[in-house]
């Protein structure tokens, strides 16, 4: 079946029903996305489908035909978030990361802490207690305007 | 647990037309945005073997005003619903019962028409459809068919669904009245329902109650006694009795009806 | 430029938020099969026989009687089998062993098992079992109750709680070189080689490596043996590496959780608030077999007077047998039950005094030359007024407390403090290790402690890197290897730092002697590589009997003080917690970004034990079990914190640092409490449900 992953065209062949998330990590060698609980509970297996945040565990293979899906993977090892998320020790033990980050993409630039806290309502941290993730998502916010304008002064 | 795929098949519908013929060939499962089906099959405690994948029928998604009726396709996931204009005018008691459904992820995913088809006593949207007088409307390959939401559940998880419908739309007539809407969970995200209410305050009051019976429920006792001009302190009195909540592993009956009790002075008082 | 003290680049790198990082469930080996642990569905009895229904080509099967070694899972005691031989004494107890290349055909394998039924306890009251009992006495408790002005009574109850690590427990046991690997997500690989040895017999070649770890808590200390051994039998009776993961329902239903008690107190009071007599008496529920309830009980009863001074105390306890699956260690361990009811209590105390629970515990709070119930006598590094006063004033509780009287909001405060490393004389019997490996580009760390999120990695670098004074940059940390690192103890006890961070930093005093004013790459390239391995000193001055439970119970001790402020829906009966200060002094912090989430993290998993976090035991089994019926805090669920990290040293820690990781968890329960009792409510019981609360409420 034909879907686009982490933004290249992928041909998989693996049953209808079986669960995307092991479709990505065992099919597809992408290990990021994490079982936490195989009821759709915790989050930790978040990936992205037409841009929307799905739980991977509970989401049939077939459902992502002709779809967009996007991985942790795809975000490379340079994304502000990826960063900030170390930095501010949004990250403590890592597991449920993937999933927050995933989640996070899904927030408009500069989101307010309410507008954080009903994004990943969804994914659950038993490490941080969440405060250290709203900072390191709210420095990230500041990073990635950084960098743009980083950008646009480079090239005037 | 990891799904016995194997001894699973699915078909893949991408029309309602094509849906509506396999189910009349043979009895499947239709499946959407699957977010409690799969967690059945993920702990193996679903048996069904056969299942229609209907996630691809976008005719299905439609949000509309028709007159005196707001129609909503089975497949409006719980996220089309909060960001539906029409919704927020018409029935913005479902917007609020869709907010509190899960999270982000399932609300991404889960639909109206699973909510209905899933029957569970602890469906958030079910009060509030319940108390609105919905319309289930189904259809076959062969008729179409209309059942008041109140009419639809037989009994706990049972619906007048025959094996060769499926639910295409919600219909939702004029709410005269003041809408309300409360869901008490075992958390403030990501959970099920203890006890969740919705109703309307009217000449007539319409109240349904999700948690406390093996069904969504109407109070018809205390309606009545509501509209025939009761003390509300009466009126919760009936409700005690009228409601058969159980203990679980979420919670108890006592906690459930004495909660019902104060969420229907609540209801009474904050819509005067 | 120093390390210590500043938020530097951590050790970790990026993979965590990249999907790099591999966790047990991620990681494969070529011909790798996958594991299942069939288990008892009756809470007692015997074992009259096993079947295997329809021969299945290719699965491997292992019982009891595959064991080359003991079928014992050591701990402290030798009471626990890997395997049921006979015997069943709690649900969910492993039997039988089966591994297929096919996880499907693996999870259809029906296995029936016929039992004899024997009538289970489930209630620790009546239970005839002790597995522990312990006395601790000081001054005349009984004389001191009889002139005492009033004498308050009073039972408190804590639940069960599950660590709900988001990454279930897994191990995957590897055959090599005549003997096996076991890589997995584990707090003590030293612990699971011990275990291991037991069960396979000290001739094989064993090693135990730590993979990239989802969380522990405590959960993941001493379950992974029982896992490891699960999986090592697989291995060698297939040839084949044997991959066992933990579904959440598994994990939850079958592994440790936090012991269960019943606390009660007499205290007698004078009028004038001080505190003359405290009579407790401290009962744990530790499942079937006896695991490591002896040393909970230890730190529970050690911190069951609280943070008060009182010449006259007794302190019994009892863990208890009940056929349920055993009850193990979780972040705490012990103190946040007993802290639970101490901190209550005072408050009740204060109520029957009509005297304000803040000056209560101003008066009888801990100070120098104090002693604590053990007649450990205290000293500049005590806390407790320092934590209270900060807390106290920072949050303006008394103007608050007394401004929400009649509302639905309401404040309350509890007073704590944590001992850090293994009680008594346990860090002497532990003689922990560390070793530091001089490379060519700078040195190595090769220690046994884990990294588990708290930092491990980054924090020991930090330490070494100031004592050597050498960068931070060229530090690098080895991954937990039993065959190659040394043994430092178990990653548990807030000891990680204050333990080995101190034996790290000897060594690395003692390698700066070796270098001279050579750089470590300056000095390999003269004279190649060296190593420095040493063994934990502690401090002399420590005094400890074992068998009276009388003198220096912990080097050291962390303090606390919580305040929490809450909201009551009078219609649900909802709690619902808006801020949180956490005022909490321990030492000073190495990387403060740590520090801060210990805090952060240990106070939220404080608030789902408060309110939210209930096993539900039917038939002596979690009924629960499932994220969605067992429920702990989402973002909405969670409030503001206000964290304020205080600094008293501790010269024997390294760079004058506590422990940390588990003091944040002893606050919450009992100021949640607290809280709620402003509003009326006789809350002696945590969770404090909304079910519960209704109940109080009705009374």
């Amino acid at each position: 079946m034909r879907f686009t992953l982490n933004g290249s065209s992928t041909d998989v062949d693996a049953h209808p029903m079986a669960r995307l998330l092991d479709v990505l990590r065992e099919d597809c060698g992408l290990t990021g996305a994490k079982e936490g609980c195989g009821e759709g509970e915790c989050g930790a297996c978040t990936v992205l489908v037409n841009g929307d945040p799905v739980c991977s565990c509970i989401v049939p293979f077939s459902q992502v035909d002709s779809a967009a899906v996007v991985t942790i993977e795809g975000l490379g090892d340079d994304h502000p978030l990826q960063h900030c998320f170390m930095s501010e020790v949004g990250a403590q033990c890592g597991i449920c990361t993937p999933g927050m980050i995933m989640a996070s993409l899904a927030l408009p630039d500069d989101p307010t802490l309410d507008e954080i806290k009903v994004a990943l309502a969804g994914n659950l941290c038993r490490c941080t207690g969440y405060s250290a993730i709203y900072r390191a998502i709210a420095l990230s916010s500041q990073v990635a305007r950084e960098r743009v304008d980083g950008q646009v002064g480079n090239r005037t | 647990m990891r799904i016995a795929t194997s001894t699973l098949q699915s078909r893949r519908a991408t029309s309602l037309d094509e849906a509506l013929k396999i189910l009349s060939d043979e009895p499947r499962m239709p499946i959407a945005g699957a977010t409690d089906v799969y967690v059945g099959l993920n702990f193996g405690t679903l048996k069904e073997k056969s299942y229609l994948d209907i996630w691809a029928l976008d005719e299905l998604r439609r949000i509309s005003i028709e007159g005196e009726m707001l129609s909503i396709g089975a497949l409006a996931t719980y996220t089309s619903i909060i960001r539906s204009k029409a919704v927020n005018d018409r029935l913005p008691m479902l917007v609020a019962a869709s907010r509190l459904v899960g999270g982000p992820q399932i609300q991404n995913r889960g639909t109206i028409g699973g909510n209905v088809a899933n029957a569970s006593p602890a469906g958030d949207t079910l009060p509030v459809l319940a108390a609105v007088n919905a319309v289930i409307v189904l259809r076959s390959a062969s008729r179409e068919r209309r059942i008041n939401i109140n009419e639809f559940y037989t009994g706990y998880r049972v619906t007048q669904r025959k094996a060769d419908e499926l639910i295409v739309a919600v219909e939702i007539p004029r709410v005269e009245g003041k809408q309300w809407f409360r869901k008490v969970g075992t958390r403030a995200a990501q959970a099920i329902s203890k006890i969740v209410v919705g109703a309307v305050r009217s000449s007539k009051p319409a109240i349904a109650f999700g948690s406390v019976a093996a069904t969504v429920v109407r109070v018809p006792k205390t309606e009545a006694a509501l509209a025939r001009g009761a003390s509300i302190d009466e009126a919760a009195k009936i409700l005690g009795d009228e409601i058969t909540p159980i203990d679980d592993v979420r919670s108890t009956a006592d906690y459930r009806r004495r909660v019902a009790m104060n969420l229907l002075k609540r209801f009474w008082s904050e819509t005067q | 430029m120093s390390a210590v003290g500043e938020n530097v680049p951590r050790k970790d790198g990026i993979g965590k938020a990249t999907g790099r990082a591999l966790y047990a469930d991620d990681i494969t080996f070529p011909g790798m099969i996958y594991g299942r642990t069939i288990r008892s569905t009756i809470a007692r009895g015997t074992v009259k026989s096993v079947k295997v229904n329809g021969g299945v080509p290719g699965l491997v099967v292992a019982d009891h009687s595959d064991i080359p070694g003991d079928n014992v899972c050591y701990l402290i005691e030798k009471d626990q089998p890997f395997l049921v031989e006979r015997d069943v004494r709690h649900q969910a107890e492993p039997i039988l062993l089966l591994a297929h290349e096919s996880r499907e055909v693996l999870n259809a394998v029906d296995v029936a098992i016929e039992y004899d039924r024997l009538e289970p306890m489930f209630d620790p009251e009546r239970s005839a079992t002790c597995f522990k009992r312990i006395d601790i006495k000081k001054g005349d408790v009984e004389a001191a109750l009889a002139k005492a002005d009033l004498i308050v009574e009073g039972t408190y109850r804590t639940g069960s709680q599950e660590h709900v690590y988001i990454e279930p427990n897994g191990v995957i046991a590897v055959p090599e070189n005549g003997g096996i690997a076991v890589y997995g997500s584990v707090q003590c690989p030293f612990y699971v080689l011990k275990a291991l040895k037991s069960l396979l017999g000290d001739r094989m070649p064993v090693r135990v490596i730590q993979t990239e770890t989802g969380g522990g808590f405590g959960g993941k200390e001493e379950y992974p043996s029982m896992l490891a051994g699960h999986a090592c039998l697989l291995a060698l009776k297939s040839g084949r590496p044997v991959k066992i993961i933990y579904d959440r329902v598994e994990d939850m239903i079958a592994t440790t959780k936090r012991h269960p008690s019943i606390v009660k107190h007499r205290t007698g009071v004078m009028r004038n608030g001080r505190i003359v007599a405290m009579d407790v008496d401290v009962l744990l529920d530790g499942g079937a077999y006896i695991t490591l309830s002896p040393v909970v009980l230890s730190r529970g009863c050690i911190h069951a007077a609280g943070p008060y001074r009182c010449d006259n105390t007794r302190i019994r306890g009892r863990a208890v047998a009940t056929n349920t699956p055993p009850n193990g260690a979780f972040r705490g361990f012990g103190a946040p039950q007993t802290e639970f009811a101490v901190e209550v209590h005072m408050e009740r105390i204060a109520e029957a005094l009509r005297m304000d629970s803040v000056s209560l515990r101003e008066m009888n709070a801990l100070t120098l030359g104090d002693t604590t119930a053990t007649g450990q006598k205290m000293g500049e590094d005590c806390s407790a007024l320092m934590v209270l006063d900060e807390a106290v004033r920072r949050t303006d509780f008394r103007k608050k407390r007394d401004a929400y009287k009649g509302t639905n909001r309401a404040i309350g405060l509890a007073l704590f403090y944590h001992g850090a490393g293994f009680t008594g004389s346990g860090e002497r019997f532990l003689k922990s290790r560390a070793r530091l490996d001089l490379t060519e580009t700078g040195v190595r760390i090769a220690v046994g402690s884990t990294e588990i999120g708290q930092g491990t990695r980054t924090m020991h670098a930090q330490i070494v890197a100031d004592a050597l004074g050498v960068p931070y940059e060229i530090i690098d940390v080895a991954q937990p290897d039993t065959s190659l690192v040394a043994d430092s103890g178990p990653t548990v006890a807030s000891r990680t730092c204050m333990v080995v961070g101190k034996i790290l930093e000897e060594c690395a005093i003692e390698m700066r002697a070796k270098l001279g004013p050579l750089s470590p790459a300056e000095y390999h390239a003269k004279h190649g590589a060296f190593s420095v391995l040493r063994t934990y000193e502690p401090p002399a001055w420590i005094v400890w009997d074992d068998d009276t439970y009388l003198g220096d119970a912990y080097a050291t001790y962390g303090w606390g003080c919580d305040v929490v402020e809450m909201e009551v829906d009078r219609d649900t009966w909802e709690a619902k917690p808006l801020k949180v200060t956490a005022v909490q002094e321990f030492g000073r912090p190495i990387h403060p970004n740590l520090a801060r989430g210990q805090i952060e993290g240990g106070t939220a998993q404080g608030m789902g034990f408060a309110l939210l976090e209930r096993v539900v035991m039917r038939d002596g089994v979690m009924a629960n079990a499932q994220l969605t019926n067992y429920v702990i805090p989402t973002t909405l669920d969670t409030p503001e914190y206000d964290v304020v990290m205080l600094e008293n040293r501790y010269e024997g820690g390294p760079f004058g640092a506590k422990g940390l990781g588990e003091l944040p968890m002893d606050g919450p329960a009992p100021a949640v409490v607290n809280a709620l009792r402003h509003f009326g409510l006789d809350l002696r019981e945590v969770p404090a449900t909304p079910e519960i609360i209704s109940l109080c409420a009705s009374r």
